[in-house]
């Protein structure tokens, strides 16, 4: 049962995506022509709201479910990573129009041959960890 | 109903996706999609193959679930909270489509030109998923996230790192559809 509200926010978290439409490959083809503010809008709030949650949090406020004080993990430092890795992931995101989330949240609307991209993803995630330690980061 | 049923606005939908994150965060836990691939490469026995893939997979399994719930709200958003409405897309946009060979632009989430299975059994579309899967899996990992990690939960937490992240995610993105896809379709 503990793990339900984890279902509970997944759910949310799908329905939210099909609405605003950021699981719509014609709106990220959309934002990478410049012709809307949709997706620049969504991304924006999100932050926007996600940093006013960082600062609130950072002052001790809000304390998470076990009353522990809310931390966000720092990323490693870096650029190499950050900025090839980034690119690649670009590439393919508006070729299938799908990020991580959407592609399962696609799988739920009916869109059945996202299975293929899901596997060519694992699979993916699969090569970069065997390659890893060649890469530079 | 109807503002239930249409698309939703970005002033609304933003706000609810920062909603999901601070959920996640004040569960103990991060906004993170990518990294249940990583954990799918374990299950499935890649550990065997790189230490990258070498950590006890059900410490994520509450990740799997958030999948499992996301893919349970796709259907529930499309089947129950959806009416045939059209996607407001810029009519240039769907004029500039048109040229390239989609032709229904905005009726669906995602192209039949695609997604459709004649063009999934057809050997460029099975290579345009199999190609686009790969890039976004394995840039995922190497970034060390995707959007919900880096472009709202890193940017959210002021993070150099992320930003960065997202720069490479918009150079990618602007040559696969300013540059490349021009040139496939």
């Amino acid at each position: 049962m503990k793990h339900l509200k984890f279902l509970l926010v997944g759910i949310f978290f799908g329905i939210v995506l099909v609405k605003s439409e950021a699981v719509s490959w014609y709106r990220i083809y959309e934002m990478f022509r410049f012709q809307s503010f949709h997706m620049y809008g969504i991304i924006g709030t999100a932050v926007l709201f996600g940093i006013l949650f960082y600062l609130i949090s950072k002052k001790g406020t809000i304390k998470d479910n076990e009353n522990q004080s809310i931390v966000f993990r720092p990323k490693d430092k870096g650029f190499i990573r950050y900025i090839v890795g980034g690119s690649i992931f670009g590439l393919g995101w508006a070729l299938v129009g799908a990020c991580p989330g959407p592609m399962y949240i696609l799988l739920g609307t009916g869109v059945y041959s996202m299975l293929i991209v899901i596997a060519a993803a694992i699979v993916g995630t699969f090569i970069y960890g065997v390659l890893k330690d060649k890469l530079p980061h | 109903m109807d503002f239930i049923l249409n698309p939703w606005p970005w002033y609304i939908s933003g706000p609810l996706i920062a909603l999901v994150m601070a959920l996640l965060v004040y569960f103990g836990k991060t906004f993170g999609m990518s990294s249940n691939l990583r954990t799918m490469c374990t299950m499935l026995g890649a550990d065997k193959y790189s230490n990258f893939f070498k950590f006890n997979w059900k410490e994520q399994s509450w990740n799997l679930i958030v999948v499992l719930g996301a893919i349970i709200g796709g259907y529930i958003a499309v089947n129950f909270l959806s009416n045939d409405a059209v996607s407001n897309l810029n009519p240039k946009t769907i004029s500039e489509l048109r040229d390239l060979g989609f032709n229904h632009a905005g009726a669906t989430l995602v192209p039949n030109e695609l997604y459709d299975y004649e063009s999934m059994t057809s050997l460029k579309g099975f290579l345009i998923l199999i190609i686009g899967g790969l890039l976004v899996g394995f840039g995922t990992r190497y970034a060390g996230g995707c959007t919900s990690g880096h472009a709202i939960t890193g940017l959210s937490s002021l993070q150099k790192p992320s930003l960065i992240a997202v720069i490479g995610f918009f150079i990618g993105g602007l040559i696969m559809t300013n540059l490349i896809l021009p040139l496939i379709f």
